[in-house]
């Protein structure tokens, strides 16, 4: 009954446990055997040298490009509403921030990155932002600026549901895995230029592809955020009767905040650095800079430009970090 | 207590098993087919957590489960709000099942009837002290200014007026328990689940909170199920006691039977170290009054009685049976000499006088103080016993007169 009776049984069950186990059990033996397997796999390459059979042949190529070209012609009306609803965000906001004046978009920067932020994040970002206003290429952030919260913007509001459906079921959660995968590791050319095929030139398709880059993290880290709630607090909500809705929206969102806004923020890095490489299909900004540079071999100008994307990277970076602490500030006061 | 109206059953827990693993009912059969636990965890990877438990609380009645961890304690008051759901078995409040309630009727329950209060307090780290209390009304649809109204309310119950604002993280562990029962209380629940809730206190706060949680229940009347793994706290709290082991049922009975009759030696072996004085009641070790003296009496009447008995102290009571005094010789002896015509005229008022039903360790303070006996009244003033010294004693040390087991 008493744990200390216990105790003794599972110490003698153990003790005759260990003598009776074969030798073809023990870790060392098994090493050898897999050892030896292997020796012989080789053995037979070596023997049986001559045989060089072909595998057999997928052409997954081919299926793709069909399988393209099929979407192209009958998905059309699709792809033309995409283009334009993100052709209009982006087109406006563009023309808005360029509308404006410098000094008065500047310090609508300045006093969101206070009210995020803080004094100190505010400060650096209006050194910064006026620094690269004296490079000469505020007009060209402010269209890389559009370009990379029009890409948030679709990523957030596609990434944080899906994020959520993630949490909820584990098949989705199996399912969107290797896609995100996918995603993240895909070198960006080739989904550029079927990006532009679907898309056309010019700016849309850049952000298409900033959003593939770019929305892994947001759906990552939602999942993540909600599944790492407590099961207690889950189970609390519960207790006092609470809707799937109510448990959602009033303990599982406001708890992965944190987690979410990290996931944001993680967009907003990655997105920023599709800039270059969505400037090679004409998305323009900051990215066609750095392009023209190379083309003329210009180092200084290449370098004015990528300290410009250095600047607002970490101008974007310190603002969108504190994001998730700015509710543990408002706390304490 | 000994209330003559016959107890309404709150809570019936019937039969209840519940099983864990992918196929619980192929379970199941393997134990009715008698298997035992432990072949059926080896051979089908199941967990029969909880074993044929039935039991009624009745309203207002504390109701304590204890087990040692791995009892199956926390998974059965589980089923009682259905958090999980029970194999087989049913579970009825106020006579509604709630074994077989669906989703929103079920969430109706938990929103007005049963609330929950948890080991880890589980409380919300993004939200204040008000807001934590008020989860349950605003899940309810409670509208804002009457939520405030009783959600201050309950956290002036608890003793947290003044941290309104704070937040869990800055609160001791003692006072985070606080919220968590506020937050209970607050939507006025008629049943209090307790899954140990202080179970992760410091000894000192545990017992303070106990105190507290005793003296709150006797002002807001609920019926609460009580788990805990700490036999003292049973003792305490409980009014019955059930105690668990491998899923089942080991004994059901108050404390004072707990101790007194233990059912096995697992039980036994539990109640080794307990103090009988904490649980065995007056009413086990008190005696027969060996004199009771009216009061309108004559101090003659009563030297005659009390040397006829050779006894040097006795009760006086009306004629209602109802405790009035006490009375030594001496001072009837002096009495005769003053020619006093009835007893109360000299009768000291204040006999020491204690319930039937409380633990024979308030007695002894009792006892110390004076020579007299202790007299045993009941709920109406009716002297119904005595205890001398010598009853206490044997009493302390297990020898009762009435229920003589060990």
């Amino acid at each position: 009954m008493t744990p200390p009776s216990t105790s003794p049984n599972e110490e003698t069950e153990t003790a005759e446990a260990v003598p009776s186990k074969k030798i073809t059990q023990r870790p060392f033996f098994q090493a050898l055997i897999w050892l030896g397997v292997a020796g012989f796999v080789i053995l037979l390459g070596w023997l049986l040298g001559d045989y060089r059979g072909g595998f057999y042949q997928l052409p997954l190529g081919g299926w793709v490009n069909t399988g393209v070209e099929w979407l192209i012609v009958n998905w059309a009306v699709f792809f033309d509403v995409i283009k334009d609803v993100t052709a209009a965000v982006l087109n406006n906001l563009e023309k808005f921030l360029l509308w404006l004046p410098w000094w008065s978009v500047l310090a609508l920067i300045i006093l969101l990155a206070w009210r995020l932020a803080g004094r100190r994040v505010a400060i650096f970002t209006g050194v910064a932002m006026y620094f690269i206003g004296m490079l000469g290429l505020w007009d060209l952030s402010m269209s890389t600026l559009a370009l990379i919260a029009t890409a948030v913007l679709i990523s957030v509001v596609l990434g944080i549901p899906t994020g959520i459906l993630c949490a909820y079921s584990d098949h989705v959660d199996a399912i969107e895995r290797p896609i995100l995968d996918a995603m993240q590791t895909m070198p960006a050319f080739v989904y550029l230029i079927p990006a532009l095929m679907f898309f056309g030139i010019g700016k849309v398709p850049g952000v298409i592809a900033t959003v593939i880059f770019a929305l892994p993290p947001a759906v990552r880290l939602t999942n993540l955020g909600i599944r790492q709630v407590p099961v207690e607090l889950v189970e609390a909500a519960h207790a006092f009767g609470s809707t799937s809705s109510q448990l959602l929206f009033k303990v599982q969102l406001p708890m992965a905040l944190p987690s979410i806004m990290a996931g944001v923020n993680q967009t907003i890095m990655l997105s920023l650095s599709m800039v270059v490489l969505a400037a090679m299909i004409a998305a323009g900004g900051l990215g066609r800079e750095v392009i023209m540079a190379l083309g003329q071999v210009d180092v200084g100008r290449g370098f004015v430009a990528g300290t410009a994307i250095i600047l607002i990277a970490m101008v974007l970076d310190r603002v969108t970090q504190s994001l998730g602490k700015v509710r543990r500030r408002a706390k304490a006061a | 207590m000994s209330e003559m109206e016959k107890p309404i059953v709150k809570i019936s827990c019937q039969n209840l098993w519940k099983v864990f693993g992918r196929n619980p009912q192929h379970a199941l059969n393997l134990i009715k087919d008698g298997m035992s636990k432990e072949e059926v965890l080896e051979q089908t990877g199941h967990v029969i957590a909880v074993r044929d438990i039935s039991f009624d609380v009745t309203e207002g009645e504390i109701f304590v489960i204890m087990g040692l961890s791995g009892s199956g304690k926390s998974t059965l008051i589980r089923c009682i709000n259905r958090l999980i759901k029970p194999t087989m078995g049913r579970i009825f409040i106020d006579g509604v099942d709630l074994s077989t309630m669906s989703g929103a009727k079920l969430r109706r329950t938990r929103r007005h009837k049963v609330c929950m209060v948890f080991q880890q307090f589980a409380l919300f780290p993004h939200r204040s002290v008000v807001d934590n209390a008020a989860y349950g009304l605003e899940v309810q649809g409670v509208e804002k200014a009457q939520r405030k109204k009783r959600v201050l309310e309950a956290l002036e119950m608890v003793g947290l007026k003044g941290w309104e604002n704070s937040y869990p993280d800055e609160l001791s562990g003692g006072m985070q328990q606080r919220v968590g029962l506020a937050r209970a209380l607050a939507v006025d629940p008629e049943v209090l689940l307790m899954d140990e809730p202080f179970g992760a206190l410091d000894p000192l706060i545990r017992r303070q909170m106990q105190d507290e949680f005793i003296n709150l229940m006797s002002v807001v009347h609920k019926t609460i199920v009580f788990i805990t793994h700490d036999l003292n706290e049973a003792l305490k709290l409980g009014e019955r006691i059930a105690i668990m082991k491998d899923g089942q049922i080991v004994q059901i009975g108050s404390p004072e039977e707990i101790v007194s009759v233990p059912a096995d030696e697992y039980v036994t072996e539990f109640v080794r170290d307990v103090p009988r004085s904490k649980v065995v009641s007056v009413r086990n070790i008190m005696r027969e009054p060996e004199l009771k003296l009216y009061r309108w009496q004559g101090p003659k009447v009563a030297l005659h009685a009390m040397s006829e008995k050779n006894i040097r102290r006795a009760f006086i009571v009306d004629s209602w049976g109802r405790l009035s005094g006490v009375i030594t010789l001496n001072e009837v002896a002096r009495a005769i000499v003053r020619h006093v015509q009835r007893l109360d005229e000299v009768a000291r008022e204040h006999a020491l006088q204690i319930g039937p039903d409380q633990a024979i360790e308030e007695v002894i303070p009792l006892a110390a103080s004076s020579d007299n006996p202790v007299a045993v009244v009941d709920e109406g003033g009716r002297l119904i016993g005595e205890v001398p010294r010598v009853a206490l004693l044997l009493g302390m040390m297990g020898k009762e007169n009435s229920n003589d087991t060990t």
